[in-house]
């Protein structure tokens, strides 16, 4: 019995985990004031995967691919229409207009790297 | 963190003195972020060192009254074919040794030889199993666990998560079981490490089959990038050699030879040529090149030697900004798909989510050895679970859809231009330059009162030398080619609508419409009677008076374009009502759409009212697409549903609409729409099976078959399945790969 609450205890404990932590909660941001901002493309993340970034001015993320799989090959600014393909070892820059405060997410093609340009 | 110092090379054009290079490093000097920038006065180059971006230079230098672009190295394909190459035998070698393991160990299961745990040496047989897995994991599947972790540490999860907690989960129970088989009820003493190590292995191998796949709906691109010559041969101080493409710079004289392709665009020199355009424009015929005439990178030069100028290098070249279209557009991705995308951002954790749920039934209501139940269903859910194939199935169909396109000349600019296509109604075509050949010529001349035609002509041509109507050209051109000396012409008026008036040779002309010659008083006889049956059969009729005396008529047309017939009446199979619009008379207007075979005819619409047409047919409930000229037309093609550009040869207008046509046929209209068609409908069949896969192959993982067949779903089917199903998306995208646009051809 006390097994049984204790299994089921955990795993309502872990549904809890899950969403907290993948929904509800986030890392802190790097702020960042050097452009252009470099983001490494590898092992299924962005890194830095979010940023801060002053409003009011150009951005100029400089991609860095070196996951050879296809999953990395391109990055995208779902909200801007802004796309670019990345070769793998080669640094791309994109350059985008200031944007207004507001949070700005890039993924792969898949959806499973992420990242988030945050304006402030 | 500090960013890393760049090193960008300009090519600079317009300098003439080495005050222009003070000038030109000065304003690349004050650009905030630049270190060093140095100009090389005789290669016309400039080296910049620093943190500013290429466009920022770009835009300083032509501040400073310079014309400047960016050098690049082109890519070298052959290098990141080798490093795909690479990683494909990579996933191939790691599916191989994790099968090593796996399969003997799935096979001796199936013929119930593997030893009982409750035996010593069995114990020992599973333990040395659990290492070598653990090896095979570490291995094979090293980059799904440190994918996972790193993915969890910025509190993302992704596909390396799902495939880490489900071959981890599965490990650790089975090494549990095999170290303490004595706390493990008897029944749920299995072990799962077959599982785990052909897991691993179908995925490598899944992903080394979507690589090459992959690799195969890029085609477009590589095709256009092949286009794009390595060497130009430059011409300096009389010396001619070969060198890099990067190194070509503004301005720059380059020597092109029968055969050979041309590296950047230009203006012809020296010398006349015959250049194939139909890589780029689909246009069957090679162009004629002279002296002052524009060249194109990329295109063959089928004739003779010629020298051009380069006036366009980089990524501003007419083929470099064909293939950054292409590319953006096969980003793009249209509103039906971004359900799917929304579906993809929360699709792990969910999934996660399920899974433990999926655990938590089976261990309160499940059979009896709960726990290995438990633990087998959950690792299913894990794994069958597949959101790639979700985010996969739009954006790799658009990818082969929009490369497609770019084969028959067709520039696709957004994924929304494509679903709309689907949704038409309607096609409307501007007459001018779109059904017709947009270049009038004279037709037929009716004189009167003793007038011959060479005078009525030369007198005609002399008012309207100077005149830049398209009709005008026509008569212009006509008493150019029967070789007519013009008279000059005084006291020149024209008025919009009506015609022109001027003073020839103390005479005044009046040349123009009927109601021109009617508002001047001028009697015209029968004339406007025989002026009736030349309009109707789509000839422009024009009046010519001397000193208030008719002297004739002039018939000016423009021929319909051979294949815009057989162009609309494919529109019409494709369910499309076709509406003609025009600025000419209704009938003559009404005299084209009969011999094309167009539906409705809008006629007499002043250019800046075809928006307004276009948005009434919009009000009636039509999905309308605008066919027109990219540039005349553009409020009319932006108000459309699709707007599509006709453009002609290299001529290309590529930021004026939706669809861009390089060749000037209607032909490539029906082409897009069908095109088009065919890639929503492939887009909707990958959406379809992407989620009808993961909606019913979770519940089956779950176990949703058990209460009522007694069937759980096999761990290792449902790897083979994940591994499969984005190998399915793209395979089902590269079928539009070979879609046929035209039934005959």
């Amino acid at each position: 019995m006390m097994a049984t609450i204790a299994v089921n205890g955990a795993g309502l404990a872990v549904i809890g985990l899950i969403v907290w932590w993948f929904w509800l909660s986030r890392p802190a941001a790097r702020r960042q004031d050097d452009i252009p901002i470099t983001i490494v493309a590898e092992d299924g993340v962005y890194s830095p995967a979010y940023i801060e970034i002053g409003r009011d001015r150009p951005i100029v993320l400089r991609f860095l691919r070196k996951d050879p799989s296809p999953c990395a090959a391109k990055v995208i600014f779902t909200e801007l229409g802004v796309s670019a393909d990345l070769a793998v070892g080669e640094e791309q820059e994109v350059h985008l207009n200031p944007q207004p405060p507001g949070e700005y997410e890039f993924v792969c093609e898949m959806h499973m790297y992420r990242g988030v340009l945050s304006v402030k | 963190m500090m960013a890393e110092q760049q090193h960008i090379r300009l090519s600079i054009s317009g300098m003439s003195c080495a005050g222009c290079v003070a000038t030109v490093e000065g304003a690349l000097r004050a650009v905030p972020g630049v270190t060093e920038a140095s100009v090389n006065f005789a290669e016309h180059t400039a080296e910049v060192f620093g943190l500013a971006p290429s466009q920022t230079l770009l835009a300083a230098v032509k501040a400073a009254g310079y014309e400047a672009a960016e050098l690049k190295g082109s890519e070298d394909q052959a290098v990141k074919e080798a490093a795909e190459m690479a990683h494909y035998r990579r996933l191939l070698r790691k599916a191989a040794v994790a099968a090593i393991v796996g399969i003997p160990l799935f096979a001796a299961g199936l013929m119930g030889i593997l030893p009982s745990m409750a035996t010593a040496t069995g114990r020992g047989f599973w333990l040395a199993a659990g290492v070598a897995t653990a090896l095979v994991m570490a291995y094979a599947g090293g980059h799904f666990f440190v994918g996972a972790w790193k993915a969890l540490k910025i509190h993302n999860a992704n596909m390396d998560t799902l495939i880490a907690v489900g071959t981890g989960s599965a490990w650790v129970y089975s090494m549990t079981v095999a170290l303490f088989p004595e706390r493990v009820p008897s029944l749920a003493q299995h072990a799962y490490f077959e599982a785990a190590a052909v897991i691993i292995a179908l995925i490598n191998l899944g992903q080394a089959l979507e690589m090459r796949a992959r690799g195969r709906t890029s085609e477009a691109i590589r095709r256009l990038i092949g286009l794009q010559p390595k060497t130009a041969r430059i011409v300096r101080d009389g010396q001619e050699r070969d060198v890099p493409i990067a190194e070509v710079g503004l301005d720059q004289t380059l020597r092109v030879r029968p055969g050979e392709r041309l590296p950047v665009d230009g203006l012809v020199i020296e010398g006349r040529s015959n250049v194939d355009e139909s890589m780029l424009s689909g246009e069957a015929l090679p162009v004629e090149k002279n002296v002052g005439d524009e060249v194109v990178g990329g295109t063959i030069n089928v004739s003779g030697s010629f020298l051009y100028q380069a006036k366009r290098i980089g990524k501003d070249t007419v083929l470099a900004q064909i293939i950054e279209m292409v590319r953006k557009a096969q980003s793009a991705k249209p509103a039906i798909g971004r359900l799917a995308d929304r579906v993809a951002a929360v699709f792990v954790p969910s999934v996660m989510i399920v899974a433990v749920i999926t655990f938590l039934l089976w261990y309160n209501f499940g059979p009896q050895p709960v726990v290995s139940f438990a633990i087998v269903t959950t690792m299913t859910v894990l794994i069958i679970a597949c959101p790639c194939a979700l985010g996969l199935a739009t954006p790799i169909s658009i990818m082969v859809g929009v490369g497609k396109a770019a084969e028959y000349g067709i520039l696709i600019r957004n994924g929304d231009a494509l679903q709309q296509a689907g949704k038409l109604t309607a096609v409307v075509l501007d007459k001018t330059g779109t059904v017709t050949e947009g270049q009038p010529a004279v037709t037929h001349m009716i004189t009167v009162n003793d007038w011959d035609e060479h005078d009525m002509l030369r007198i005609a041509a002399s008012v309207e030398t100077g005149s830049e109507h398209p009709l005008a050209a026509a008569v212009v051109e006509a008493a150019r080619k029967r070789q007519l000396e013009t008279a000059v012409c005084d006291a020149f008026k024209a008025v919009a609508g009506r015609g022109v008036q001027a003073v020839v040779a103390g005479k005044t002309v009046l040349f123009g419409n009927r109601s021109w010659m009617e508002d001047n008083h001028v009697p015209l006889g029968d004339l406007p009677a025989q002026a009736e049956v030349l309009a109707r059969e789509a000839q422009t009729p024009m009046y010519l008076a001397v000193d208030g005396k008719s002297a004739g008529l002039i018939a000016v047309a423009d021929p319909v374009k051979a294949d815009s017939t057989p162009a609309i009446q494919r529109l019409h199979a494709l369910g499309l009502k076709v509406i003609m619009i025009s600025g000419d008379h209704r009938v003559i207007a009404e005299a084209v759409a009969r011999q094309v075979g167009a539906d409705e005819v809008i006629a007499e619409v002043l250019p800046m009212d075809k928006a307004d047409k276009v948005a009434a047919l919009q009000a009636r409930g039509e999905v309308v697409a605008m066919v027109g000229d990219g540039i005349n037309d553009a409020p009319a093609l932006a108000q459309a549903d699709v707007g599509y550009a006709i453009g002609t040869g290299t001529d290309v207008a590529i930021e004026s609409a939706d669809v861009t046509l390089m060749r000037g046929s209607l032909h490539g209209v029906a082409d897009a729409i069908a095109i088009s068609r065919a890639s929503v409908r492939n887009i909707k069949q990958n959406l379809f099976g992407a989620f009808i896969y993961n909606v019913l192959g979770i519940p089956v993982a779950a176990g949703a078959l058990y209460p009522l067949f007694g069937v759980l779903l096999n761990p290792m089917i449902a790897g083979a399945a994940m591994a499969m199903s984005s190998v399915t998306v793209v395979s089902n995208a590269n079928r539009l790969r070979w879609f046929k646009v035209r039934e005959n051809g």
